[in-house]
């Protein structure tokens, strides 16, 4: 009874505070002053068509070097913690469904196509290194369900991972000895906007992130993948 | 004004499937509804005009997480709450 009470008094206390927040909004009918610089430079100083783009991988290119960090220290760790099928003894697993079998080998090409020309197109269109990484990474365990027997080459993954890393903080510093700042992009030329080929080097880097956000959470679904047979 | 009617749709679609998610009694429905949550809450972003967050929330939210939560699910099955 007194938990009751202790639930509606919160929900109670929850629901005065959303209201003010909701009664009191007031959307603005312009841009701000930081906005508005961004959509009205994006185009001449960076030369991305998505101006996201422009701020996740320019302007704020230091924040994304910090979320690429994080997500490889939780590989990493994820990595120490599991260590994997060390057993020896071969996995009695069950064999999935023909139906499963049969649209894995289908969909997948196409899912790590997708993904490809997400973080391809970063520059142009929505998405980018991370959600096609995400897409290419769900391809990947689409054929581990499908074929619960086989290995991932979680070493291949690894490389592909320390390579691109290391690939996008030499990038970052090869901006301060050849354009203005730390992962200042205009180390490569800036192009037509709208172009497959041009924001310098952005599309450079959102391939290398989309590399590695890709090998990072398939090799980590991969190691929560082998642990599935042993005790 | 349509799209405010599918919003509040949404919206109510994705507070029922978080209750179920807590209420549930089968650990596999909870973690199918509560990737229902993210899935709808990537189509309100894409509403909201913010398509790169509802790639990023359908693909990490509602397809990886969910597949680790399985995983985890599978194998400490054969606990209190098996």
């Amino acid at each position: 009874m007194a938990k009751n009470i202790a639930v509606i008094l919160l929900l109670l206390a929850m629901g005065t505070l959303f209201y003010n927040l909701a009664d009191n909004f007031q959307a603005a009918d312009s841009l701000n002053e930081t906005a508005t610089y961004y959509a009205e430079n994006t185009a001449d100083e960076v030369g991305t068509a998505n101006i996201v783009t422009a701020i996740v991988v320019t302007y704020r290119g230091l924040d994304t070097l910090g979320e690429v960090t994080i997500l490889f220290l939780t590989a990493a760790i994820v990595a120490f913690l599991l260590k994997g099928n060390t057993s020896g003894v071969e996995r009695e697993t069950r064999d999935s469904s023909e139906l499963l079998k049969t649209a894995a080998g289908v969909i997948t090409p196409l899912i790590f196509l997708l993904g490809a020309y997400i973080f391809i197109n970063g520059h142009l269109t929505p998405g980018g290194g991370f959600q096609g990484g995400a897409v290419i990474a769900s391809g990947l365990i689409l054929l581990l369900l499908a074929k619960p027997e086989s290995k991932a080459a979680t070493g291949l993954f690894a490389v592909v991972e320390s390579i691109s890393g290391l690939a996008y903080v030499a990038l970052g510093i090869a901006g301060i000895f050849l354009a203005g700042g730390f992962l200042d992009n205009s180390i490569l030329p800036l192009g037509k906007v709208g172009d497959l080929m041009s924001a310098g080097a952005v599309p450079v880097i959102y391939i290398l992130v989309g590399l590695k956000v890709g090998s990072e959470l398939a090799g980590l679904l991969a190691k929560f993948h082998s642990m599935q047979g042993d005790k | 004004m349509l799209s405010n009617i599918l919003v509040i749709i949404l919206v109510l679609l994705m507070l029922a499937s978080a209750i179920t998610a807590i209420q549930a009694k089968e650990l596999v429905v909870s973690i199918i509804s509560a990737g229902l949550v993210s899935l709808l809450a990537s189509v309100l972003y894409l509403m909201l005009s913010a398509p790169d967050v509802a790639m990023t929330e359908a693909a990490i939210g509602s397809g990886l997480s969910t597949i680790i939560f399985f995983y985890v699910l599978n194998k400490v099955r054969g606990g209190e709450n098996g």
